[in-house]
């Protein structure tokens, strides 16, 4: 089939840009309701043991107050676990707000202020008493390391460690050049600017609209029909807009719980909104400690590799991410063995956060790779491709559907300019300041997962495509509309993307970069399937221009059906869909991985980072002056949000490396630093020039479209690089992220 | 948040009038620190009195250089007064190495003063603080205390005075003119601020009914040996964990006057007149430096977490000392440390 590709793998603006800059775009606290009443959270003080006395009597003597709820008069919810369970919920028992007495973390919502205005809720949720009867904390990881366990249960959609392969014990210790050292990155949040909020608007009938932060409407209403016993036809949920959330967004929060029961109790409309300091009071990036053992040749060939990682979870569920498992992908060694351990804290459980476990795997795996660069004198770039594999996956023995890392390496140091790096540390110098040059690899699944679309050509010419899928900033609306002009030969202007409501064709969470793949894949196959309906409609015509056509000879232009070796011969879309009987030609199709070629292939996203700081040594100032981040991510739909995604991976990348840390107080239990003004992500004057490329990688397997997507891969690596371009600067090592200044204090 | 009253006041006499009446009032002036507070339920006031009519935005020139800067005056007119940059670089450099384009064009001198710490527990009701609640205790000694102070600390709080514009005020030898019932009167900055002792609940020597008029500066004549230092966790909008406002008379190579005063290291901008003395008449060079570094530092306590800063802070006079005495003060655009 010829279709033309006017859109699809140029730059274009954000069709949603508009509205998001001007207001139109509507996000979770800003649906309005009639008589709608606002929840306020009152959180927790201690991080364990047992609530004694809750008094909201001088709460509900506010004028304006319509009701409090507490663990003593929380109307009934289900019963069992696995109503609680959302689509991403690790093993365990989910979190339920006001379950009981029992507090098992530090903010741990303790009741919920329903008042007429958000004033008065937040006023009278500052008079609710309460007492506790608590018990000292264990939140310290390297006080309870010594209790880990393998989990018995494993998460779903991650996999556990690879089997060892070889032996890699005898290796390591036969290895003419060792490397082993700790490595960890400090605990952080998400952080996303909209803080997370539901507004559920009572529909009457024991109905709802709910609509809440989520990266997937599907798992919200699933929750809420699970946990409220209502059949989904009770349930909708319309999120069109999300303000950020790197994975705070996948699971459904209390807040929503709680805006739900507040609704179904009083038969209004409810809103609940989390404070900044409440957003630090449920998932986090989980504080892993890791070991990496590397054996090599004195050639820097790889002859074993070890990594082992200890990460915390909380005392209610098994949380897991994919942490270990890239060292046994990434380079070719025989002799690897890994091992991955959960112990229990009295915190909530950790969250996916971007790129889950690969930030902090590929950390590791790649600041032990510069160590071992430095021990055999080998340079980095070329100490990994040294250790190239170029085709397969040694964790499970498939072939991967492609993989262009080779060019990222070769471009990205072509446009860095690393030949010209003289490799001793400290060698290279600007001023006062030391210049490090820093690199590393990124990897990240390429996935694709069960979804379905909608394609509707209407009678005006116009195309809407629609799934339930969110846009979580990342650009689906924009890249779905290219899709969809595309297929159809129409300007981008006569194409609508609906998305994140959940009575549009089925689509998962907006997660793990799939959501181009998948929903991509979705809305061509739908466009596709209307573009034959409308086609059999234009060749029916009385008189048809088109009538001893195919498929195969006409081209989609400009809104008409156009014979392509004769363009003379044309008819208009709009005259195709008058003559449909509903006035409309539409069509909805699923789209799903293939199992047959699961079983022979993988495929995975890669990435070459460079990084150059510049070190104020006597000080400990680190700048990150240049960045050049070189990626392997197949098709690229659109260059310009494709480049934001890459864009924004980095800076969260250097925000990990120099600045992001949530600080617990073990005494406490509890996060410090619960606030944007002492939580630090980096700000304009942190970022330096940031240069994208996307080498060329064609690839016909890992999604129909091509596709592997990208919302992730952009900060994988780039810690590591950061690290080693520091070490590179100064000689100096830091194996804890992030590098603040009182870590470059030397002696 | 409470609920509270508001009243705005024209006249000083008004706003005192207003204070008096209520004892749990509080002035408002650009609210940056008091609204903050007032949302974490750490301030409670029954009465917020608007202060921002009051006649005292303006900065006149006083006899023989100096300056009075009315209390109402925002961080960025200050900062960019023509006056300002031209005879107190040093006092428009701090200004400008703090918060954000948008907190200064809002925060006002007076409000600057007596910004609270950033201590973490402070401004967290679930914790226990001995200057929010006084008796009930102190977790930031043998807790998260990275940011906390290492210099003329308590047993009962070791937190910090935020401001940077307070720094150079401080090396500048400012006074603060009050006024409360019983009429003016002026407090040099070194008495303005208190040490935490066993009540760091009060933090000022301002009496609860009096009200800051003007910040009155003295001439200064340190040409361009001057600098304000600031090192931070990150390069732009972040408190300091410390920072050197330094400012010099040179007599060719040696030093005939010195001002030093620190941010960053304790419960209120630390000026040490010693340690300045040792610096007169003595050639400047990282030797001299050191030694007043040393002599600041020598009292200095590190805790758990911030005993980094003793060293960091040695480093920063020394650099700060000599970027003065090269008469090159400290760029707050280019963010590179010089
Ligand atoms: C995110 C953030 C980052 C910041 N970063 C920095 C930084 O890097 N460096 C820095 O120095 N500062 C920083 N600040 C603090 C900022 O400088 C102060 O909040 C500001 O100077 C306070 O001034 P204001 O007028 O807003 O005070 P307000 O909030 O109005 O008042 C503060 C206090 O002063 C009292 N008050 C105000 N005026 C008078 C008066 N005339 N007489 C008597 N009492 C008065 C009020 O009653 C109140 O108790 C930051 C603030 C924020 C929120
Ligand atoms: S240092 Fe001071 S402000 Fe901080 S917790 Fe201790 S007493 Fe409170």
């Amino acid at each position: 089939m010829s279709m033309t590709q006017k859109y699809v793998g140029t730059a274009q603006r954000r069709v949603d840009g508009h509205a998001k800059v001007t207001g139109g775009a509507r996000y979770a606290a800003e649906f309005a309701a009639a008589d709608l009443l606002h929840g306020a959270v009152v959180s927790g003080a201690i991080a364990r043991g047992t609530i004694t006395k809750i008094d909201t009597a001088a709460a509900e003597a506010v004028p304006g107050v319509v009701k409090v709820y507490t663990h003593e008069n929380r109307p009934r919810t289900a019963w069992l676990d696995s109503s609680y369970r959302d689509d991403v919920a690790p093993p365990g028992h989910p979190f339920r707000a006001l379950h009981s007495a029992k507090i098992m973390f530090s903010g741990q919502p303790v009741a919920l202020v329903v008042a007429d205005d958000f004033e008065t809720a937040t006023y009278a949720a500052s008079l609710v008493e309460v007492s506790y009867d608590a018990e000292v904390p264990k939140t310290d990881l390297d006080a309870q390391k010594g209790q880990s366990y393998d989990p018995p249960k494993k998460r779903s959609g991650v996999e556990p460690p690879p089997k060892p392969r070889g032996h890699a014990e005898k290796a390591y210790a036969a290895a003419p050049v060792k490397v082993q050292q700790e490595y960890r990155v400090a605990v952080e949040h998400h952080n996303p600017m909209e803080p997370h909020a539901t507004t559920v608007v009572w529909d009457g009938d024991g109905a709802i609209t709910v609509h809440d932060k989520i990266q997937g409407v599907t798992n919200t209403q699933g929750y809420v029909t699970g946990v409220f016993g209502l059949s989904k036809d009770k349930v909708r949920c319309i999120s069109p807009f999300m303000g950020g959330g790197f994975g705070s967004g996948l699971r459904p929060q209390y807040q929503l719980f709680l805006a739900v029961l507040a609704s179904l109790d009083l038969e209004r409309s409810v809103r609940v909104v989390l404070t900044r300091d409440q957003m630090f009071t449920f998932g986090h990036r989980p504080l892993t400690i890791q070991t990496l053992s590397l054996g090599a040749e004195p050639d820097g060939r790889l002859t074993s590799i070890i990594h082992d990682a200890v990460q915390e979870t909380s005392h209610f569920e098994d949380y897991q991410e994919n942490t270990v498992n890239w060292s046994g992908l990434l380079y070719k060694c025989d002799n690897t063995k890994f091992s991955y351990e959960l112990a229990k804290l009295d915190t909530y459980t950790p969250a996916d956060m971007r790129a889950p476990g690969a930030v902090l795997g590929l950390y590791a795996l790649e600041a032990a790779m510069d160590e071992l660069a430095s021990a055999t004198g080998v340079d980095p770039v070329e100490l990994r491709l040294r250790n190239y594999i170029a085709d397969t996956d040694q964790n499970t023995d498939k072939k991967l559907t492609s993989k262009a890392l080779r060019e990222c390496y070769t471009q990205g140091a072509e446009r860095f300019g690393w030949s010209k790096r003289d490799a001793r540390p400290r060698s290279m110098t600007d001023g006062r300041e030391l210049v490090g040059w820093g690199m590393a690899t990124g990897v990240w699944e390429a996935m694709m997962q069960k979804t379905s679309a909608r394609a509707t050509l209407t009678g005006d010419g116009r195309l809407e495509v629609a799934t339930a899928s969110a846009d979580i900033g990342t650009g689906t609306y924009t890249i779905l509309t290219q899709l969809g002009a595309d297929a159809l030969g129409l300007r981008m202007e006569d194409v609508t993307a609906r998305l994140g409501d959940s009575s549009l064709p089925y689509s998962p969470i907006e997660g793990g970069s799939w959501t181009a793949a998948s929903a991509g894949t979705a809305v061509q196959m739908a466009c596709e399937t209307v573009r034959e309906k409308v086609f059999k409609l234009a060749r029916q015509l009385d008189g048809s221009p088109l009538a001893n056509q195919d498929l195969d000879h006409v081209t989609f232009r400009d809104g008409r059906i156009v014979v392509t070796n004769d363009p003379s011969r044309s008819v208009s879309l709009i005259d195709a869909i008058k003559s449909s009987n509903e006035g409309k030609v539409e069509a909805e199709e699923t789209a799903a991985p293939s199992t047959i070629q699961a079983r022979r292939f993988v495929s995975y996203t890669h990435s070459a980072v460079f990084v150059e700081v510049k070190v104020d040594e006597e000080l400990g100032v680190v700048r990150v002056t240049r960045v050049v981040s070189a990626v392997a991510a197949g098709k690229i739909l659109n260059l310009k949000t494709a480049r934001s995604q890459i864009l924004g991976g980095v800076v969260m990348g250097i925000g990990s490396a120099l600045h992001e840390e949530s600080m617990l107080d073990h005494n406490i239990g509890r996060f410090m630093n619960h606030n944007l003004g002492e939580y630090h992500v980096p700000v304009n004057a942190d970022i330096g020039p940031i240069e994208v490329i996307f080498v060329d990688e064609p690839d016909d397997k890992a999604s129909p479209i091509g596709v592997k997507g990208l919302g992730e891969i952009g900060i994988v690596g780039t810690g590591a690089a950061i690290a080693n371009a520091v070490y590179h600067a100064t000689g100096v090592r830091v194996r804890d992220l992030p590098i603040t200044i009182d870590k470059l204090q030397g002696a | 948040m409470n609920r509270f009253d508001y009243v705005r006041a024209t006249t000083v006499a008004d706003a005192l009038r207003a204070k008096a009446s209520d004892s749990r009032s509080r002035f408002i002036a650009g609210g940056t620190n008091l609204l903050d507070l007032m949302k974490y339920d750490v301030e409670r006031p029954t009465t917020v009195v608007d202060i921002t009519h009051l006649p005292l935005t303006d900065i006149e020139d006083g006899p023989d250089g100096s300056l009075r800067i009315g209390a109402l005056v925002s961080n960025s007119r200050l900062a960019y007064d023509a006056r300002v940059q031209e005879r107190f670089p040093l006092l428009s450099s701090a200004i400008l190495a703090g918060a954000s384009a948008q907190l200064r064009n809002a925060a006002s001198t007076g409000g600057n003063l007596l910004q609270r710490t950033r201590c973490y527990y402070f401004y967290d009701t679930g914790t226990p603080c001995n200057k929010r609640e006084p008796g009930t205790g102190c977790p930031a000694i043998e807790g998260v205390n990275r940011i906390h102070a290492i210099l003329g600390t308590s047993d009962k709080c070791i937190a910090t005075h935020p401001s940077d514009m307070c720094v150079a005020l401080a090396a500048l030898g400012a006074t603060v003119r009050v006024e409360g019932p019983s009429g003016e009167r002026s407090i040099a900055f070194a008495d303005f601020h208190r040490l935490p002792g066993d009540t760091p609940q009060v933090e000022s020597t301002l009496k609860p009914d009096e009200i800051i008029v003007s910040v009155d500066l003295p001439a200064a004549d340190y040409g361009p040996h001057h600098t304000y230092l600031k090192l931070r966790d990150r390069q732009s909008y972040a408190f300091a964990l410390v920072s050197v406002a330094a400012a010099l008379k040179m007599d060719g190579g040696t030093v005939a006057e010195a001002r030093i005063a620190l941010g960053g290291v304790a419960h209120k901008p630390w000026r040490d007149e010693s340690a300045e003395a040792l610096l007169v008449g003595r050639a400047a060079g990282v030797d001299a430096f050191a030694a007043v570094a040393d002599h600041i530092l020598a009292p200095a306590v590190g805790r758990s977490e911030n005993a980094f800063k003793i060293g960091l802070a040695r480093k920063a006079i020394i650099r700060a000392l000599s970027q003065a005495a090269a008469g090159t003060p400290q760029s707050q655009v280019d963010k590179r440390v010089q």
